[in-house]
């Protein structure tokens, strides 16, 4: 149900007066006392809400969202598959959630125990040596390892200043590669979607530090040039970095160390299925080669016959990239997973994935054109550019609609080497039923009235939101209304 | 066990209609030579049963706040989280959500941003905040290099020592490779004294970062560093502690042009580091320089008030690398919880657990100093957490006072080599007399007994100035 009395800010719902929570009376003698100059006249003017329009407010509001829990959500290179709510309840398990991360290793050797495991679990599935869970997302895990090349060029006395990054790349690629000091130098794709192997070897020389790919690739394709790639890059003397953000496609399949990549990120709350929280937490753990080793983040978990322990011993480590040890609840619930799931749950995931996008994509290719072939790997990009040529109907029309049909929209205009892009990713928790409808709402879309997908979403409470005249006035916050 | 619904006649049909005979050749692409030829060498799956068991079993080698009394911080702390935070945060329509790109299909979560943005200028009295960074050390670095993008001229970054290490060490990681200098301001009496930071500044001073209340629990003297930063020109950042705005003047009261935060305090749980909460404030005239999500107000086409995610134009997604930041994926559930607590608690009850904690911790402070031998080791006024010198071993005393049931305090040493001798404590509104009490016999058990028995733990040392280029 669709809540319209929830649209009420709680600014607008506050009584002077009113509250949720309420603490015990102090049970210490000492007044205590800090220094006048350093006190507020009086706390911040938050919203003063009870209990129970506090509630409703906020869950009436959750309905106003779509979710993987209520819809079918094909956000495309966000891998938007069922969260398992075994991982729910395990992970809030107070013996887990209430770990301060700064108490003694001996007084938390179950946790570092699992967390040990998961750098192993991640080294064998990325077929790498050695793992750092510090980073928090995907866009910190490039980053970390981006510094971490830095480091070890910087060590060899190599100065290496550009980063290489196909122009199908996600824009965390090159922001990061900035963020860490480098050059971006973007390598322009093929008619097939995959590497232009000419346009990389012009770019390729002595500065060249990391080459960042995404493979299989955000166009939904396994780059079968990537043998040749690596070898391209390692005779430069330079390193592969993979994005990681498709390993739904390749789990138990084929490894990144084993075609090449010297490094890559995870993203754990897609791959691994920690819920994606409306934007986060994510968790974006790295894997690196064994000369990269020693640069790794510190601490890393370590082990002594039966004992645990974070080892801080570690002088040639880029540092932290952020404060304690990572998103443990994120890393619990990715562990949580792969334990469930075991060497064959694992390859299972990926094929299915392929078998999912592969028959969406024949159901789809006749109506909307897929650009870059007949096959994908777990996603795949669809074009509206006829239908747009033709008919005037954008990609966004088409996003907008599905949602009447209660399907959340794919991925709309990236990558950006397609034009009229539906970047679309069914997951493997998916059923051929959930598949076969969304299917025939596209197909039914393709032949709707222009005028009326222009205004479409229509069956929801809201339609099409002014974005421009959001930008133009900015409007951050709720402002109390100026009494006169 | 992989979650996985096609059942083989499914996948017959399926295969059927793609026009393959296998899966194997949906897989074809990849050359043989690349593949894995073995299964992955990961532990047989588990049941649900046998995981829920297992994890259970693994549980009982943690020793968690309820089992030992939590006196740690630095950070993360132990405060009380009322049930409606977990009960809202456990909506699967928000959890099972991801970033709000389809305003239509996500007012849910866009509102829920939009009051949490709100929620935070209430907090910090500043302008505009974003949608949430991951944690409070990257937020330190992010802060910092907002600040380089708002003064691009200008190359010097002067960070007191009295900031959290860790954050030290990650702005340090995060500039490795550009082109700023960032130079340590030493705190020896406890606080970053405003008169060494006018001998240390100067116009090529981008900015200034302070901590307050700082690392060792002591206040700042933030009004008189925010004048001193702006009288070169460069920007005042301060990492603050939300619940200490309880009772603490806010960080726009006292000129601060960035505020950054940890927000692990408001509503969630420690986690053993995370997922936390980065919180970025800032003023009006910086918002296009900030990093990270924003949601804006506007009307839909019907005119209806609603919400969307706005000036993307800074975002990695539109502006590659020339972003403001790389930060894509963010700490969303982290800020819904952050919303629930705070309208939970209201302006009273902020007040109200801010006093809690800072009346506990002067009284855990006034029993503790009566012992013999055990002193403040800084004469500044303090809010919840604070540092005490002991005569002998810290580490010692730590592992002693571990095996009586108490998570007793950080040894400082362990960062800040001149204070071996030194622990600092937390205290929150959840610790009780009692346990403040227990704790001081504890301890004063633990010193006569001169550790006996307990076994020198490892001296753990990490000086932040190692760690930087390293």
């Amino acid at each position: 149900m669709d809540k319209t009395q929830a649209t009420e800010l709680l600014f607008e719902l506050s009584r002077p007066g009113r509250r949720t929570h309420r603490l015990p009376d102090c049970d210490v003698p000492t007044e205590g006392s800090l220094p006048a100059s350093a006190l507020a006249e009086g706390p911040p003017p938050l919203p003063e809400v009870g209990e129970i329009d506090l509630v409703r407010h906020f869950i009436n509001l959750s309905t106003r969202n779509m979710s993987i829990d209520t819809n079918f959500y094909p956000l495309g290179s966000c891998t938007m598959k069922y969260n398992p709510k075994r991982h729910e309840r395990l992970a809030a398990h107070p013996s887990m959630t209430d770990l301060h991360p700064l108490q003694s290793d001996e007084s938390c050797q179950g946790l570092l125990a699992i967390l040990w495991e998961m750098q192993e679990l991640l080294a064998e599935i990325a077929g790498l040596d050695g793992v750092s869970l510090q980073p928090a997302a995907g866009a910190q895990g490039e980053l970390t390892a981006l510094l971490m090349a830095a480091a070890y060029f910087r060590h060899k006395g190599e100065r290496r200043s550009r980063v290489l990054i196909p122009d199908s790349a996600h824009g965390t690629n090159p922001a990061s590669a900035a963020l860490a000091g480098f050059d971006t130098v973007s390598v322009k794709s093929n008619s097939r979607g995959l590497v232009d192997l000419d346009d990389l070897r012009s770019k390729l020389d002595e500065r060249t530090a990391v080459f960042m790919i995404t493979n299989p690739n955000t166009l939904g394709l396994f780059d079968d040039q990537i043998a040749t790639i690596t070898e391209l890059l390692h005779h430069k003397g330079a390193l592969v970095y993979l994005d990681g953000a498709n390993m739904n496609a390749i789990l138990g399949i084929t490894r990144p160390g084993d075609f090449g990549a010297d490094m890559m990120h995870y993203n754990v709350h897609k791959t691994f299925t920690g819920p994606h929280g409306a934007g986060g937490p994510g968790a974006g753990p790295i894997a690196v080669r064994k000369q990269l080793v020693p640069f790794l983040p510190t601490p890393l978990v370590a082990r002594s016959g039966e004992r645990f322990y974070l080892d801080y011993d570690r002088p040639q480590s880029i540092g932290r990239v952020r404060s304690f040890f990572g998103n443990v609840g994120i890393l619990l619930r990715g562990w949580l997973y792969i334990r469930t799931l075991g060497p064959r749950g694992l390859r299972e995931v990926s094929e299915n994935a392929v078998l999912n996008a592969n028959y969406l994509l024949s159901r789809l290719k006749g109506v909307y054109e897929v650009p870059h072939g007949e096959r994908c790997m777990h996603e795949f990009v669809a074009s509206a550019w006829t239908l747009k040529r033709e008919r005037k109907i954008s990609a966004m029309d088409i996003g907008k609609r599905l949602l009447d049909f209660g399907f959340h929209a794919p991925t709309v205009y990236f990558p950006l080497v397609v034009k009229e892009a539906l970047m679309i990713e069914p997951t493997e928790t998916e059923s051929k039923e959930t598949l076969d409808a969304f299917a025939d709402a596209l197909l039914q879309i393709s032949r709707e009235d222009a005028d009326f997908l222009h205004e479409a979403p229509h069956e929801l409470a809201l339609s099409r939101p002014d974005e421009v005249k959001a930008a133009k006035e900015t409007v951050l916050r709720w402002q109390a209304p100026s009494t006169p | 066990m992989s979650y996985v619904l096609n059942t083989s006649e499914d996948q017959r049909a399926m295969l059927a209609a793609i026009g393959v005979s296998s899966i194997e050749e949906l897989f074809h692409k990849i050359p043989p030579s690349l593949r894995l030829n073995r299964p992955l060498q990961v532990p047989p799956a588990l049941s649900e049963m046998e995981l829920t068991a297992h994890l259970h079993q693994l549980a009982r080698r943690n020793r968690p706040a309820g089992e030992a009394v939590c006196f740690l911080g630095g950070g993360a702390y132990d405060h009380f989280i009322p049930a409606v935070v977990d009960v809202i945060a456990g909506r699967s329509e928000f959890y099972t959500a991801y970033t709000p790109y389809q305003a239509e299909a996500s007012q849910g979560s866009l509102q829920v941003f939009f009051e949490f943005q709100t929620l935070i200028c209430q907090l910090t009295d500043l302008d505009v905040a974003n949608a949430s960074l991951y944690e409070g050390g990257s937020a330190v670095a992010e802060s910092v290099l907002m600040a380089r993008s708002i003064q691009p001229q200008r190359r010097k970054v002067l960070v007191a020592a009295s900031v959290h290490p860790e954050y030290r060490q990650t702005l340090a990681t995060y500039t490795a490779n550009l082109d700023l200098h960032i130079q340590t301001l030493p705190t020896p009496n406890g606080f970053l004294d405003p008169d060494d930071l006018k001998k240390a500044i100067d116009d090529q001073t981008l900015c200034v970062v302070a901590q307050h209340p700082n690392f060792f629990g002591c206040l700042e003297e933030p009004e008189a560093l925010a004048d001193v930063a702006h009288q070169t020109g460069a920007l005042f950042i301060v990492s603050f502690d939300p619940i200490s705005l309880g009772l603490l003047k806010r960080p726009g009261q006292y000129r601060a042009d960035i505020a950054v935060a940890e927000g692990q305090c408001l509503g969630n749980p420690m986690s053993y580091g995370g997922p936390y909460l980065g919180l970025l404030a800032c003023r009006e005239e910086y918002v296009r320089k900030m990093p990270g999500r924003l949601v804006g107000q506007t009307v839909d086409r019907r005119g209806r008030r609603c919400w969307v995610l706005t000036l993307q134009t800074r975002e990695q997604h539109i502006r590659r690398e020339k972003a403001t930041s790389n930060i894509c994926t963010n700490q969303g559930l982290m800020a819904l919880k952050a919303t629930v607590y705070l309208a939970a608690l209201g302006p009273q009850g902020l007040k109200e657990t801010a006093d809690l904690c800072m009346r506990k911790a002067h009284y855990a402070a006034a029993r503790l100093t009566q012992l013999a031998g055990v002193q403040l080791r800084f004469n500044r006024p303090f809010f919840k957490e604070f540092t005490l010198q002991i005569e002998g071993s810290v580490p010692a005393l730590l592992a002693g006072l571990l095996e009586k049931g108490y998570h007793a305090g950080l040894h400082l040493g362990r960062w800040y080599p001149e204070l071996q001798n030194c622990f600092s404590m937390a205290v929150t509104e959840k610790r009780t007399r009692a346990e403040i009490d227990g704790f001081v016999s504890a301890l004063a058990d633990q010193r006569d007994g001169a550790c006996n028995g307990v076994p020198t733990p490892q001296v753990r040392s990490e000086p932040v100035e190692q760690t930087i280029h390293g």
